[in-house]
C-alpha cells in the first residue's frame, strides 16, 4: 500500500475521525453500544455499507446528473442497507434481533451519506472505497472504545463474558446502570474528544465568537 | 443483425455521450440505477430467505425448549425437540382443535389476521394487546407417551414493549415450571432483568389457580416473605422496573383466565392430558 491511501485509510482513525472531529453519525453511536457484540456487528455493517456504496457512487459519478445526484446515492445507499440486514437475520440472527431498527438507520447515517458526497463524487472508485473502509474504521473505533467502557461497568461483562462478578450474580459489583442507558455514551464520547483534542491541539477549534473587552481587559 | 447490433452500441454511447444535466439523461439515470438496485436487494432477498425462515423456527424452538428446562449451551435443537407435540386449542372451548395446521401456525400472525383473532373487550384486556388468537398452540413435553409439561405463549405489555414469552405448567396446569421471555424491548438492566436466570428461577414451583379457582399467581413488590401465607402464588417483583413487574402479573392473569387458557386447564385437570 502506497503512502497516500495508506493515509486514507488510517486518517479517519484519530485524526480525521468521524465522530470525534466531524461529530458525525453520533446517534447509532448511542444505541448500540450496550454491549460489544453489537458495536462490532454495526461496525462492520456500517464499514461494508460505506466502502461499497462509495465504491458504486464513485463508478458512476460522472454520470450521474446534479439534479438528482442525492436521491441516487440514496437509492444505493439503501439498497446496500437491505442487503447487510438480510445478510445479518440470515447469518447471525441473535445479534440482529439486538440491533433491531439501528441496522436500517444506516442509511440516515451522515458518515455515509457525507463521504459519498464528500469524496466518492469527486475521485475514482479504488481510492473512494479506501476512503470508505478508513472512514468506516473511524467509527468502528469510536463505537468499540465506548462498548467496552459500557458492557464492563454497566453489566460487568465483555463479550457477554463475566469481568467483574455483579452483585445480582452473587459477586461484589454493583453495576452502574447509566452506563446501559443512551446518555452514558453522550459522556464518554464527550471525554473521548476532549482526549483527543488535548493530544492533538490542530482539532481544537477557533470559538465561534469571543466575548470582548469588559472595562478595558479581556475576560478569558 | 450486425448492423443492428452496432446501432444499439452508438445509440447507448449517445446516451452516456449526453449532457448530464439533460432531461433525457437525468430519466435514464434515475431508471437505471432504480433497477440494478432492485434486482440487487430482490436477489439478496429471495436467496437468503430460506436461511432467515429456518433462523426464526430454531429460535422459537430453542425458547420454548429454553422454558422447559430441556436447553443447554449445544443441544442439538431439532432432536430435543422431538419430544414435544404441537397441539392446537380453541379458547373459546378448550377443546383441541384439528381446523388448522399445527406445525405451520403463527399465534402472532393469527393475532392480526381477522379471520383468525377476536378483539378483546377493553375492560378484560389485562395484557394490554388489543387482539387475540382465536386458537392457540400448546406445546406438550411428552416422556415415553406420557406428557410432563404444558407450554403456553404469553404476551402483554410492559413498560416500553409488548413482552413475547412462554409458560412452562406441569401436567397438572397447576404448577410452573418457569417463565420465559424472547422478545421485548424493555430497559436493560431494569425491566429487561426478566432475562435474569436467578429471576427465573423464582417461578419454578408457583401455582397457577389459588383454592378459589382464580388466577392467583402475581409479582409482588419487592420481595416474598418467606413461609408467608400465600408464597406459592407470589414472586419476587424486579427491583426499579415496577411496570414490567406489572405487566407480567397482568399478562399472567390475563392468559391463564377465563379468556386464555383456563378452560383448557379446567379440563385437563379432569381429564388428564
Amino acid at each position: 500500500m502506497n503512502s497516500e491511501s495508506k493515509k486514507i485509510v488510517l486518517d479517519p482513525l484519530i485524526d480525521n475521525n468521524p465522530i470525534g472531529l466531524q461529530i458525525l453519525g453520533i446517534c447509532s453511536a448511542l444505541a448500540v453500544t450496550t454491549n460489544l457484540g453489537t458495536a462490532l456487528v454495526m461496525s462492520l455493517a456500517l464499514t461494508s455499507v460505506t466502502a461499497f456504496s462509495n465504491l458504486s457512487i464513485s463508478m458512476i459519478r460522472n454520470h450521474v446528473p446534479s439534479a438528482i445526484r442525492i436521491i441516487v446515492q440514496m437509492t444505493i445507499i439503501a439498497s446496500l442497507v437491505i442487503v447487510v440486514d438480510q445478510v445479518l437475520k440470515a447469518y447471525v440472527y441473535d445479534l440482529s434481533k439486538q440491533l433491531s431498527v439501528f441496522v436500517g438507520l444506516i442509511i440516515t447515517n451522515c458518515i455515509v451519506m457525507g463521504r459519498a458526497e464528500a469524496f466518492a463524487m469527486k475521485n475514482p472508485p479504488g481510492v473512494s472505497f479506501l476512503d470508505g473502509i478508513g472512514n468506516g474504521l473511524g467509527y468502528s473505533v469510536v463505537l468499540i472504545f465506548v462498548g467496552v467502557f459500557r458492557e464492563l461497568f454497566g453489566s460487568g461483562k465483555l463479550f457477554g463474558i463475566e469481568i467483574l462478578s455483579t452483585v445480582n450474580e452473587g459477586g461484589w459489583y454493583v453495576p452502574n446502570g447509566l452506563m446501559l442507558l443512551p446518555p452514558s455514551a453522550f459522556f464518554i464520547i464527550g471525554l473521548m474528544i476532549w482526549g483527543i483534542r488535548a493530544m492533538r491541539p490542530v482539532q481544537v477549534e477557533e470559538p465561534d465568537f469571543k466575548i470582548k473587552d469588559v472595562n478595558g481587559t479581556e475576560v478569558a | 443483425m450486425p448492423s443492428e447490433n452496432q446501432e444499439k452500441k452508438v445509440s447507448s454511447m449517445n446516451f452516456l455521450a449526453l449532457s448530464n444535466d439533460s432531461t433525457a439523461k437525468t430519466f435514464i439515470m434515475a431508471i437505471l440505477v432504480c433497477l440494478v438496485c432492485a434486482i440487487f436487494v430482490s436477489v439478496s432477498a429471495v436467496a437468503l430467505k430460506p436461511l432467515q425462515i429456518l433462523n426464526k423456527e430454531l429460535d422459537k424452538k430453542k425458547n420454548i425448549l429454553q422454558v422447559a428446562g430441556l436447553y443447554q449451551e449445544g443441544t442439538d435443537i431439532e432432536a430435543a425437540f422431538s419430544k414435544i407435540e404441537i397441539k392446537l386449542i380453541d379458547l373459546a372451548t378448550g377443546e383441541y382443535t384439528t381446523e388448522l395446521d399445527a406445525a405451520k401456525y403463527d399465534e402472532r400472525k393469527a393475532a392480526r389476521d381477522p379471520a383468525l383473532n377476536v378483539k378483546i373487550p377493553k375492560a378484560k384486556d389485562l395484557g394490554n394487546i388489543r387482539m387475540r388468537p382465536k386458537v392457540m398452540p400448546v406445546y406438550q413435553v411428552k416422556e415415553g407417551d406420557k406428557v410432563t409439561q404444558l407450554i403456553l405463549p404469553v404476551n402483554g405489555y410492559g413498560l416500553w414493549s409488548t413482552l413475547y414469552g412462554f409458560l412452562a405448567v406441569e401436567a397438572d396446569g397447576q404448577t410452573i415450571v418457569g417463565l420465559s421471555y424472547y422478545e421485548h424491548a424493555e430497559t436493560p438492566g431494569l425491566g429487561g432483568e426478566v432475562d435474569n436466570p436467578n429471576w427465573k428461577k423464582l417461578w419454578s414451583g408457583k401455582k397457577v389457580y389459588g383454592t378459589d379457582g382464580n388466577v392467583a399467581i402475581e409479582v409482588v413488590k419487592g420481595s416474598v416473605v418467606r413461609g408467608s401465607r400465600g408464597e406459592e402464588y407470589k414472586v419476587d417483583g424486579l427491583a426499579g422496573a415496577t411496570l414490567t413487574s406489572r405487566g407480567v402479573s397482568n399478562m399472567l392473569q390475563y392468559w391463564m383466565g377465563e379468556e386464555g387458557y383456563q378452560k383448557y386447564l379446567t379440563k385437563i385437570q379432569a381429564n388428564g392430558v
